[in-house]
């Protein structure tokens, strides 16, 4: 609760800092903005900005549309990686190509996915979903891979003794053994889903939907500096609210059962 | 009706013939091949408590996993009643040095397992025989503990009864207690020997402790190393439960230790 006390403070402290400099705090005589609102607006602005957009549907209609993008090209991303990387950790012949591949693609950044798609999809849907599975996939199938390589031999030894054929020992030994790997693979995964899909966003204007990427491009076009950071801020929720909501619950769960827990 | 079918698991006391017959194994490594066993043969009753000694590297871990059917021999054969083994099997349960729980599983959960392999049980059948063994092992209370929350003995206890619940007819056991205090390890020869006698099994129990063998087993049988032979064979015929810190323990092991320097000093001449 202190901690959490201190760290509200802290960012009250900034946002007092930032109100100053763009003269919001008159009665302290602080009314001289220091920056033009062009290159610093005040956080009067870009709340009241925040504010209204929400309420008049837009920024809400434009987290659908990319949360939509992001969901469907991550899940495309696992479907895709965590079976590979299966594959990758069992068979040498696999990892030999595919793993290496995936070891050479996921030192390329997702953004530089973004004009390849341009011209192999166009303005779409599918351009912008490309880089999203780019920028997952490689990184799932490598910690799967990573993951699965990690599980001591023993578990499926004594699976073995216990009776259980090999399909039964993949599914509910190795995969369950390197669980707390692949987690973690999801997560960055989904880190890397995230980064990409705002590239993507930004670079590519498709008229199937308005995401929240496109609202920062035109924030720049327009000259609206607001708009450019009010967007900011939505994204940082979105990307913390993802991490709270579906990857939190998982990972407590995993600590509490493998006694992992630090604290 | 249910309880019938449930004493009838809980009351099938299987046991097995089991025997091992001219196996060799080698195994290659980077300086050249090893061979860790050589020759190795071998008769065990049923009901049998054998306790294999001998120093490490002898061989005694190469020639339990080959009777677990984890391993093949290079040549030779291991039979249990006259078939021989091809595989591993629900008659053979191994208990290893590390107890090899499942983390992601809680201890009913563990004892499961087996159970689940287990075809003719339904899944509420299986919950009574798991909690059973439980039961037997004195852990019936935390049957919904997480494996990281039990202490090194409780784990190998888990781990007992994860390996008794299908009902094998030989028990494996590697070392099984090597990792544990000297309290707890006493305790648990108590356990095992209780088992043993509740159980009617035929028990194959791995150990370097000559103590330890003298013990628990029936009978002692002694390896020497490069290459893994069978050397000599004990009866241990004292009256049970014996008491690791008994005096009658004392000749016995003493015989055994000295016949074990013995192999090992000849060796290095
Ligand atoms: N998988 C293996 N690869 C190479 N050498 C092995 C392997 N398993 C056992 N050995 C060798 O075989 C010999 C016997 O090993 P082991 O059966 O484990 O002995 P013990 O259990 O009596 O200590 C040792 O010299 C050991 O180094
Ligand atoms: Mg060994």
């Amino acid at each position: 609760m202190k901690r959490f006390l201190f760290s509200l403070m802290f960012f009250l402290l900034l946002i007092l800092i930032w109100a100053g400099c763009t003269g919001e705090l008159a009665f302290l005589g602080l009314s001289e903005s220091l920056w033009s609102p062009f290159v610093l607006p005040s956080p009067g602005v870009v709340a009241q900005y925040l504010w209204d957009n929400t309420l008049n549907g837009k920024i809400p209609m434009s987290m659908l549309i990319t949360l939509r993008r992001l969901l469907i090209g991550y899940a495309i991303g696992l479907v895709l990686g965590v079976p590979l990387g299966m594959l990758s950790a069992r068979f040498r012949s696999v990892s030999d190509t595919l793993g290496v591949l995936a070891l050479g693609l996921q030192a390329l950044p997702s953004v530089c996915w973004v004009p390849l798609a341009c011209i192999w999809f166009g303005q779409t849907e599918a351009a912008l979903l490309f880089v999203v599975i780019m920028g997952t996939l490689w990184s799932v199938l490598l910690s799967t891979q990573n993951g699965m390589r990690s599980v001591p031999p023993i578990y499926a030894r004594a699976a073995r003794t216990m009776g259980a054929g090999p399909l039964h020992t993949l599914v509910f030994v190795t995969l369950p053994a390197s669980a707390p790997f692949v987690v973690s693979g999801m997560k960055q995964g989904w880190a890397f889903a995230w980064r990409s899909l705002m590239a993507a966003e930004i670079y590519v204007s498709v008229v199937s939907g308005f995401g929240i990427g496109q609202y920062l491009h035109y924030g720049r076009e327009l000259q609206r500096m607001y708009q450019v950071i009010g967007i900011m801020f939505i994204i940082i929720l979105v990307g913390l609210l993802a991490d709270k909501i579906l990857f939190s619950p998982a990972e407590a769960w995993l600590h509490r059962r493998w006694g992992t827990d630090k604290e | 009706m249910i309880h019938d079918k449930l004493e009838q698991e809980i009351n099938a006391f299987p046991t097995a013939k089991l025997s091992v017959e001219h196996v060799c194994k080698d195994f290659r490594t980077r300086n050249g091949s090893v061979r860790a066993l050589d020759d190795v043969s071998l008769t065990i009753n049923e009901g049998e408590f054998v306790c294999f000694v001998g120093p490490s590297g002898c061989g005694k871990s190469t020639l339990l996993n080959i009777i677990a059917g984890l391993d093949k021999p290079d040549s030779g054969l291991a039979l249990i009643d006259g078939v021989p083994i091809t595989g591993p099997g629900r008659d053979r349960m191994v208990m290893f040095q590390e107890h090899a729980l499942f983390p992601w599983l809680d201890v009913i959960g563990n004892v499961m397992f087996g159970l689940k392999q287990k075809p003719n049980l339904t899944d509420k059948e299986r919950l009574e025989v798991a909690k059973y063994y439980l039961f037997l092992v004195k852990m019936d209370r935390f049957a919904h503990s997480n494996i990281h929350e039990l202490s090194g003995g409780m784990r190998q206890r888990v781990a007992l009864a994860r390996s008794l619940a299908p009902n094998p007819k030989i028990l494996l056991m590697d070392e099984p207690f090597s990792a544990l205090d000297a309290m707890t390890r006493e305790r648990l020869y108590g356990d095992i020997q209780d088992v043993w006698a509740k159980r009617k099994k035929t028990i194959i129990f791995v150990t370097h402790n000559v103590r330890e063998a003298v013990c628990l087993g029936s009978r002692v049988v002694l390896f020497s190393p490069h290459p893994g032979r069978i050397r000599e064979q004990f009866p241990v015929n004292l009256a049970r439960p014996r008491n690791i810190n008994n005096h009658d323990l004392a000749d016995l092991s003493m015989q055994i230790t000295s016949a074990l320097k013995g192999y090992t000093a000849a060796e290095s001449d």
